[in-house]
Formats: C-alpha cells, structure tokens, sequence
C-alpha cells in the first residue's frame, strides 16, 4: 500500500486486519498527493491495525538487479514481489505463478527473470525477516471428486452457450455490442470457431439483438448480450420475439445504473427492467445466476426454457459474477440438459400458430422447408392461422394465451431448495450474485441458534410455484438486494405478505458480515 | 450470371409461376398506389430467378413499403421500424443460401433505419435492399419524411419544410455500396430488369424506386416520370453505351472537367464526346456524379448505376469457420473444456 491506495481502501479492512506497508512510499510528496496532513505511519491513526513495513521498493531493485533492467522497469516488478510475501503469509506453492511468468513474458525473458527473482526474493524475505511472526494456512474446499476448471462468469456465460449448442445440435449465433462488464462475452465466443460459433459484432445494440433474432427465425440458436444500457435499447426487439414467439436467449450483466451510471460495479437494479420493460402484456421468463460457475448451468436452462417454450428468455448477471471466478466441475455429456431441437417438416395442415394444447407452444418451421413459407412480424396475429389480425376478441384471447404459456413453466422449476428448516421465524429471500455472503450470513446465525433459513430462487419470472408455501411457514421475510428493493416489491405483489427489505445500493458486491448485521438489527 | 452458376440452390426442374408467388392475402394498399406495380414487378421477376420458392425471405420494417412480405407467398418477416437490415442480416449469416429481401421506404430506410442501412450496405451482407422512395410518410398518413423536397408543406411541416433532403444513393454510395440502381414503379420493363440484376448480384444490392403515394404525395415525380415526358427528362444508362437520351435520341451528357453538362448531339458535339456509362468504374465518384443530377437541369438517371464484386460478408464468415474447422477440426464437449488449466480432485481430495 502506498498512501493513496490506504486512504482509499482503508474503510474495507476490520479492525485487527493487517496492512502490508511499502515504506518506501511513504514520502512527504505521496503524503501530500493522497492528503494526509500527517503520517499515518506515526500519527497513531492505525493502531487498531497490524501495520507490516517493509521498504518494498528497495527490495525490489535490490533483488531484480541481476536482470538487466533499468530503475524505471524495475520498480514495476514490486507487484511480484509484494505476490512472493503473500505466499509466504498463507503458505501456498508458487509453481503456478512461475508458471504463469513463464508464459506470459516467455517472448521477454528479461522481465520474466525480473519477476521471477521478485517473486522469490519476497517469498524469501517474509522467511527469514520477523516481519512476520506467522502464517495462515487456508483448509483446501471440500471438492466433489471430478476434474475442473476455473471460470469467470462470462466465460461460464460463452461455455454454457456452446454447450447448448452442442447439445442441440443447432449452430449458435451471438449478436452482441462492446459494453461493460459484458464484452468478454463476445471476445470469449469470437475465438470458438472450430465450434461452428458465428459472432455478430453488430453496429448497435439494437442491429446485435435484432440479428440475433433473426438467425432464431432462420433456425440458430441466437443469443445477444449486454448490460443495463443495452437491455433498454434492446427492449423493442424482445417484443417482437415474444409477438414471433421466437427462441432468443438475452443476458443482462447489470451494473451500476440508472443511465450510464457506474460500468465497472455490480449492482442487481435491472430486475424491474426485466420483469416490466416491455410495451404492452409481454411476459418474459426470467432467471437469475447465483455463481460464477451457475452462470453456465443457468444459461443451459435459459436455453431449454427458449426452445422448449419458443420465446425470449432474460438471464441476469452481474459485474461481480462476471469478473469473479470460482471453480466448475466439468460435466460429463450426460449431467446436460436435453435439448433436442425439432423443426416442422409435413406441410400437411401446418398452421404457424396453432398451438400444443398442453405448453400452448407454436411449432417451429424455419425459411429453407418447401411448402411451409408463412409470414411473421410484430402485429397482432390471429390465433392458430398466424395472419394479422384486429379482431377484438382475437386480441384479448391471444394476450392471454401468450400469459398462460410463460405462466406454464412453473412445471419446469424443481423444488426450492430451502438452507435450513421450512418452516421458523425468519426466512432470508434473495437473488443473483448475492448468494455466497447471504448464505454464509445465514450459516453464521444460525451457529447462534437463530432460526431463519433461506432460499435463493433461480426463476424470478415466474417464480417457484411452491415459494409462496415456503413463505407462509415463516413470520417474518426478509430481502437483501443490491437494489432499493425490487424483488421485495415482487414479492409483496405476489403473495400480499409484508417483506422487511435489505437494501444497500453502494456498487460492491456484499460482504457477509454486512448481511449479518443487516438481518441481526431487524431480528 | 445465372443462380446455378453463381453456385445459389439446385437448378428447378419445373420453372415456377408468378402465382407461386401470390399470397392468399387480399393487398391492402390505396387505389392508383405504386406499391402494386413494384409488388407485380416483383412476382414476375422471382421465378426468373430459378431458385426453389423455399428460399425466399422476405424481410421489412414498418411502413406502406413493408406490408410487402405479406403479399409474396414466401418465408417472410415484418419487423419492426427500422430494423428490417438488421433481422435480415442474422438470417443470411444464419442461413447464406437463402434468397433475402430488404423491403423498407424513405422513412423506414433512411429516417429511424439510417444507421442499420448504413452498416449493412458496408458490410456487403448479401442482401437485396430495396427503398420505395415515396418523398413522405403514408402509413401514419402524411409527414415529412428525410427525401420530402425541402419547403414541401406537409402534416407536420404546413408552412413549409425546413429540413434538407437527403439522396438515397448518396447516402449507399457513402456506405461503400457495390451495386446501387434506381428505378420508376410505373416503368414496369425497366423496373423488373433492374430487379434481376439487383437479386442476380452477389453481395449486397440496393435499388432505389420512385414510388407515388397516391393519397399523401400525389404526382411527387410526375413531372418526369409521366408517359409524355418521360423520354425527354429521364436518362437511362446502360453499361458501355453514351449517355443519350430524349424524344428523338438526340441529347445527351458530357463531361466538362469534373461537371456533367446536357448538350445536343451534332449541335453541341460529336457522340464520340459523350459520357460512357461505367457499372465498373474505380470507386464511387461516377456514381456520385450521376446522381447528382436532377430535373429540371438534367434528365434523372435511372438504371444501374455501379456493380462492383467483392466479398460477401456471410461466405466470409463461413469461410472463416471452415478454415479453423480444417485446421483443428469441429470442436466437441471434450474439447470445450480442454483448456490445459484443469485439474482434478480425487476422493481424498487431493489433486
């Protein structure tokens, strides 16, 4: 840490955290930059920490003089060796950093000798200096057996979509626009086109869903990405997909918003958008990844629901699920999701939009089957002949068959797994990416002997058919959400219970004390 | 070139009929409106083309232009304003066999859909774009649209409009266009040719139609496309011929400098000295040139202005996957996961 790094990030540490100090930093210039009146080093104003000094810069060069490089590049090495002691502090082997170096400078062996003496010189330094009087040693997770591999939730996102792909058989078309935090997404897929991937990148966020929806009509299985920004300029589009009843696959990685907001942070304000921002009686399913490594399960689903239901499904991340990695454990072909894919064939009697009398799902004849040729678009469509059609009656029955087919996937959503008993005091209801803190928060209460348990659905729209069961075993039901409180708002609406809303809109993901705390005052 | 050599569909055994292409649906257009003779136009021209019926898509946005799909008994997909370019695109990367249409208006093109047209004409996605250039909005009945002459008083602009008009072919020949054309819905020969050679083009095609709303911009082009007039004030070009034009064949255009001027064969010069029109010529500037050229100082041209070859955007995109499909072989779920950074975890938990 320098002075302004420790400003800055200072609030985030608990007391009796330790701050590892580049002293060497800590001149009258750097005081002056990060406006501090008087050093921290001296002034007392740490001593709730465990402040580590080390002349880190110094160090650095010292070590990395072997290498040939000059003062100026050298001092870029102090980020290794910063690395080198933090190895030493949770006694981790270092092969994979040495492995990384290797790869990643191998075209620059100079800096990669230079960073890996840093490396080794901060290992040895916090060995052999009393800097630090002990190390922790981290249990290793409790992995199923398997083998895996790690993943950030938009790599997750472009896996799970050729995974689907694979599955169904079905090339896959991702129309897409640079925004933040979603562009991995694109960049990821561009790469896999030994998969038969064809990347889109479109001239706006409109032309990436508009084309996305066309190669669904052409018979692709079409996914379009963004974030807040881009789901209001794409909304139109989704419309159409819902009037074509068309399989399209939408994710939103939400960020900080309204408008332009803040791009890099997370935030989870874009459930109304999802659930509400259409023109007219336009229901969309809705669902909701909990972890890096969910959005490739969640995104396999939003595909079965679109092509089994033919209609545009939303799947919402974040910016922390997005840039956070954690590991997946690979599946084999049979752990995937059927997701058979069947095109009409038999002109005989084909009408486009007569329906399954069960799902109440169109049939899906895609340009290139001779005798089938009928025209789609976004006015109202007569039921079962597919023409247009102004007839008041037809209208009213068509709003409603469109409700009762997205109505009807609550067959498809399996029992709500509820962490602790069904039925208590309290139950914690909460959403996307937020899962890891709520559910360790909730473990931590329940060490107390709290009772409250919790559930972190998957579908938002529609929700669990037997969520509202679940919710009447409990007297109280609180919801934590990065937001001002719109799953709350939900569920309110949906089961006329009162809801005791968490909310903190801050731009960071939560941290698990923070939920404690939040659940402990309203307890 | 015909389909069958430009490698598009099997070759019909049976040629198909202009009633193959009628739908079931009645045409809903105004009395005397122009959209019925570009649909006619249409529907005699398709079955020339000798692919299956199958593989026609018909793609629109909003506007009188873009009830069109519903008329022609093909695949087709009214969407929605603007868009047209952009639903179209997907299909043909999706599909590139397949024969796509682009019916959109002066309002949908080139108003709401300027930046969709744009990109697609850049791409040279392989599309067949045609824009009825009616000068107005019919659909929502009466205002301005970006072609409406500048004072032109309509709904929205009573006393006068302020707005300068854009040109359709300009704003194509600015997109980098290969093949721009124009021509009359009433010129119904004329139009089914250019038709043809917009659908026979590989890559993208743009043809522009002056189209009379017969309700809300009557007689917008009347006064050179009327029967009487027409010879005298319309020039028709043709690959490799002098630019010749009226009554008696004896006007025509010739370059002064970088200007076109209108001269009187043997008056004014020899036919030798005459513009030749150039589909091919290097770069845009002849096209620009041509359709600069407006009543009453010159004849309006009309024909295919430019049609330049180069890559279609969805054969390069599939050529880009079958050459890393070559080299490394279709991908399977093995090898999604086979990033070399896996590891595994026994039953003890050891890696």
């Amino acid at each position: 840490m320098n002075p302004a790094a420790l400003k800055v990030n200072l609030a985030d540490l608990e007391p009796g955290g330790i701050i590892l100090v580049n002293t060497d930093g800590f001149t009258a210039q750097n005081l002056e930059k990060a406006a501090y009146e008087t050093n921290p080093l001296e002034d007392g104003s740490l001593s709730s920490y465990r402040v580590l000094r080390v002349p880190l810069t110094e160090l650095t060069l010292n070590a990395v003089g072997p290498s040939g490089l000059n003062r100026k590049e050298a001092q870029r090495c102090k980020n290794f060796f910063a690395l080198g002691l933090l190895y030493w502090l949770f006694d981790r082997p270092m092969e994979h950093t040495l492995h990384w170096i290797e790869k990643k400078f191998g075209r620059n062996p100079k800096t990669a000798e230079a960073n890996v003496l840093a490396l080794r010189a901060g290992y040895n330094y916090a060995e052999t200096t009393e800097v630090f009087t002990t190390h922790y040693s981290i249990k290793k997770a409790r992995l199923e057996p398997g083998t895996y591999l790690n993943l950030t939730g938009n790599q997750a996102v472009a896996m799970g979509a050729i995974a689907a792909s694979l599955r169904s058989g079905r090339d896959l078309f991702y129309g897409s626009y640079p925004i933040t935090p979603a562009s991995e997404i694109l960049q990821d897929l561009s790469k896999y086109k030994e998969f038969g991937v064809k990347t889109f990148q479109a001239e706006d966020e409109i032309a990436a869903v508009g084309a996305a929806l066309g190669a669904s009509y052409a018979g692709h299985l079409a996914m379009t990405g963004t974030s807040g920004p881009g789901m209001a300029l794409k909304t139109e589009f989704v419309g159409l997909g819902v009037m074509t009843e068309l399989p399209l696959v939408i994710v939103n990685v939400q960020r900080g918003g309204p408008s332009t907001g803040l791009p890099t942070k997370t935030e989870q304000a874009d459930l109304f958008q999802a659930l509400f921002g259409r023109n007219g009686e336009c229901p969309v399913p809705v669902l909701a990844a909990s972890t890096p490594g969910d959005c490739f399960w969640t995104i396999l689903e939003c595909f079965r629901i679109a092509l089994k239901y033919m209609t545009p499904v939303i799947c919402l991340s974040d910016g922390y699920l997005a840039n956070g990695s954690e590991p997946l454990k690979i599946p084999s072909v049979d752990d995937l999701p059927d997701l058979e894919v069947e095109f009409v064939t038999d002109p005989e009697g084909f009408q486009p939009y007569a329906r399954d009398e069960e799902t109440l799902v169109r049939r899906w004849a895609i340009p290139g089957a001779p005798g089938l040729e009928h025209r789609i678009g976004g006015l109202e469509k007569q039921h079962i002949t597919g023409n247009v059609s102004y007839d008041p009656d037809n209208h009213d029955l068509m709003n409603r068959l469109r409700a009762r087919k997205i109505a009807g996937i609550v067959r498809e959503i399996p029992p709500t797994q509820v962490f602790g008993e069904e039925e208590g005091e309290t139950i914690v209801v909460s959403w996307g990416s937020t899962y890891g803190a709520v559910t360790s928060a909730v473990e931590n209460l329940r060490k107390e002997g709290v009772s409250i348990s919790s559930v972190h659905p998957r579908f938002l729209f529609p929700l669990p058919p037997d969520l509202g069961d679940l919710l009447a075993g409990f007297k109280r039901i609180m919801v934590p959400e990065i937001n001002l409180g719109q799953l709350s708002y939900v569920l309110r609406a949906n089961y006329l219970r009162d809801v005791i809303g968490l909310n903190v809109i801050r731009g960071r993901p939560f941290t698990i004390a923070q939920v404690e705390e939040m659940i402990r005052e309203r307890l | 070139m015909t389909m069958a050599e430009k490698g598009l569909a099997p070759v019909l055994e049976e040629k198909l009929t202009r009633q193959d292409f009628v739908s079931s649906q009645e045409v809903r257009w105004c009395p005397g409106c122009g959209d019925f003779s570009i649909l006619a136009q249409v529907q005699k021209m398709l079955p020339e083309l000798g692919i299956p019926r199958e593989k026609f898509v018909f793609v629109s946005g909003i506007g009188c232009s873009s009830r069109f799909p519903y008329y022609v008994n093909t695949y087709g997909f009214h969407g929605i304003h603007g868009r047209a370019p952009a639903i179209a695109t997907g299909i043909k990367i999706a599909n590139p066999d397949l024969e796509v249409f682009v019916i959109t208006g002066d309002g949908d093109g080139l108003s709401i859909g300027g930046n969709h047209l744009l990109h697609a004409i850049r791409r040279n996605i392989g599309l067949n774009i045609v824009l009825f250039n009616n000068r107005i909005y019919g659909l929502t009945k009466g205002q301005c649209s970006p072609t409406t002459e500048f004072g032109q008083k309509t709904k929205t602009t009573p006393v006068g409009s302020i707005d300068y008009p854009v040109n359709p072919l300009r704003v194509a020949i600015a997109s980098e266009a290969g093949f721009l054309a124009r021509s009359i819905d009433v010129d119904t020969r004329h139009l089914s040719t250019v038709l043809e050679r917009a659908a026979r083009h590989k890559g993208m095609s743009f043809v522009e139609v002056y189209q009379n709303c017969k309700i809300f911009a009557d007689g917008a082009f009347d006064h050179f496309t009327e029967r009487s007039v027409r010879s005298d004030r319309v020039l028709y070009l043709e690959h490799g011929k002098p630019m010749i034009f009226g009554k008696e064949g004896n006007k025509g255009i010739r370059l002064n400098g970088i200007i076109p001027e209108v001269v009187e064969i043997g008056k004014d010069c020899s036919e030798e000295e005459l513009l030749v029109h150039d589909e091919k010529f290097p770069g845009p500037t002849l096209a620009y040139l041509l359709t600069g050229m407006g009543y009453p100082e010159f004849p309006v041209p009309v024909g295919v202005f430019r049609a330049m070859e180069q890559g279609e955007y969805s054969e390069m995109l599939k050529a880009q996957i079958d050459e890393v499909v070559a080299k490394r072989g279709r991908g399977d779920l093995d090898r999604l996961f086979d990033t070399g950074e896996t590891w595994r975890v026994d039953e003890n938990g050891s890696e």
